[in-house]
């Protein structure tokens, strides 16, 4: 037999296949979304009981992303923990929420929120503004930690692109990045609640991967060419 | 790899961001991941929808030591060194995460032969899943089966083809319960593949027709 017997997959949440098509409203082509400011929201079901714990803590609301990035350059160039202070006050109650969200109790939710951030501090040399806004790269670490300390599994990670001598990245690209980053968040907050809500689960990993549908809405185009963009030019560097 | 013609979903990239894969579909992604700049580019754009939702996420407060217990985390040295990039960027068969759990390149592989020159050997995984690396020898078939799950196959050298289209290398075929097929590895050279499922396979026949023969089919 070529296949070896393995168990009866899990499967969870049944064979329920929630499709995000039929709620495929966003045109990403029209104005309005991309420009229209995140509207405030009442959120319901497990949000609510959350935040009935939570504490505004950061209560920094408007922010200008790229200021994430000098922290981060501070925190890479001169170990600045004034920086690294702001950077855990705004990230590590969001970081802490996922983790939650994703299953953790809240002490092992706290346990693996510092070791996030401190990987943060660790890792800072290995940012990359031109191809990441810094919440995605803070997010990536807390999903890695997530699959590591509550699903107790390896995370195989992609072969590294052959990185040159280390040098800063290209200002106009890091800055097309982060901005379509923050239409993209945009966008994101704009989507009709149900279907922002699917996507949650999705990453909070209330829904299996068979559960995701094909076409999920999601306004991609714009930034996935922008980062197409950052690894065509890493390869032509590296020729 | 810019000849890559069969590539991931978007359900497949969205929860390997979201990482709510199996390990074992994760190290497939990851594979094929270091093939295709496509998906490379796709997978980073999905974690930048998770880094949306991050901040978009309510807040949970943080313990009063928090900070302080972050900063002698850092300062104590407590924290596992980073790992260092031991991958060699050389013309491996093997995608670097493969490599990884084979514990070498393909001359470490430890073959199971499981008759007419078809070898396989099952690498470590957790269990709701599992993934096997294939060796068939050029113009042998693989039996003709269906799935109750998903299978996922990933070519890493020479080429097969089956009912659907050819794959070559970096190509990867999503089978999944409507596929019935028999994939026959292409005459020109011997096909190694990465197969990765989440559910028991199903042969069409009481005993599978193990390598049969190309000029058999």
């Amino acid at each position: 037999m070529i296949y070896r017997k393995i168990r009866q997959p899990v499967i969870r949440g049944g064979c329920a296949r929630v499709s995000l098509t039929m709620f495929n409203l966003v045109d990403p082509s029209e104005p309005n979304v991309a420009s229209s400011p995140p509207a405030l929201r009442v959120r319901t079901g497990l949000k609510t009981e959350l935040s009935a714990k939570a504490q505004p803590l950061a209560m920094k609301t408007k922010y200008d992303p790229t200021d994430w990035i000098t922290h981060m350059t501070r925190i890479r160039d001169t170990q600045d923990q004034a920086a690294f202070a702001e950077l855990f006050q705004y990230f590590a109650p969001r970081v802490k929420a996922f983790l939650m969200r994703s299953g953790a109790d809240a002490t092992l939710a706290e346990e693996c929120t510092q070791e996030v951030m401190a990987t943060l501090w660790q890792k800072a040399h290995l940012f990359d503004a031109s191809r990441a806004s810094v919440a995605t790269w803070v997010f990536t670490i807390a999903r890695n930690r997530k699959i590591d300390a509550l699903r107790k599994q390896r995370r195989p990670e992609p072969e590294d692109l052959v990185w040159g001598p280390e040098e800063e990245p290209d200002q106009a690209d890091v800055l097309s990045l982060q901005q379509e980053s923050e239409q993209l968040g945009r966008a994101i907050a704009a989507l009709p609640e149900k279907q922002r809500e699917l996507i949650e689960k999705a990453y909070f990993g209330d829904l299996s991967h068979s559960e995701i549908a094909e076409q999920t809405g999601l306004p991609l185009g714009t930034i996935k060419s922008r980062i197409r963009l950052a690894l065509d030019r890493l390869r032509h560097a590296m020729k | 790899m810019n000849n890559v013609k069969h590539h991931l979903t978007d359900s497949l990239l969205m929860a390997y961001s979201a990482g709510t894969l199996p390990e074992a579909f994760n190290l497939i992604v990851a594979a094929h991941i270091s093939m295709c700049d496509e998906c490379r580019a796709r997978a980073a754009s999905f974690d930048s929808v998770g880094g949306a939702l991050l901040e978009e996420a309510e807040a949970v407060a943080m313990d009063d030591s928090s900070f302080a217990e972050t900063m002698r985390l850092i300062t104590s040295g407590a924290m596992a060194p980073l790992a260092t990039p031991s991958r060699p960027a050389g013309k491996s068969v093997l995608p670097a995460p493969v490599r990884d759990y084979v514990g070498g390149d393909l001359d470490s592989v430890k073959w199971q032969s499981i008759g007419m020159g078809v070898k396989q050997s099952i690498l470590p995984t957790s269990k709701d899943a599992s993934i096997r690396l294939l060796y068939i020898p050029a113009g042998t078939a693989v039996p003709d089966h269906g799935h109750r799950g998903m299978e996922l196959t990933l070519v890493l050298q020479g080429a097969f083809v089956d009912e659907t289209d050819r794959f070559g290398p970096g190509d990867i075929e999503i089978a999944d319960e409507e596929l019935n097929h028999t994939p026959i590895a292409d005459i020109g050279q011997d096909c190694i593949c990465l197969a990765a499922t989440d559910a028991p396979l199903r042969f069409n026949k009481l005993i599978p027709r193990i390598a049969q023969p190309f000029f058999r089919i």
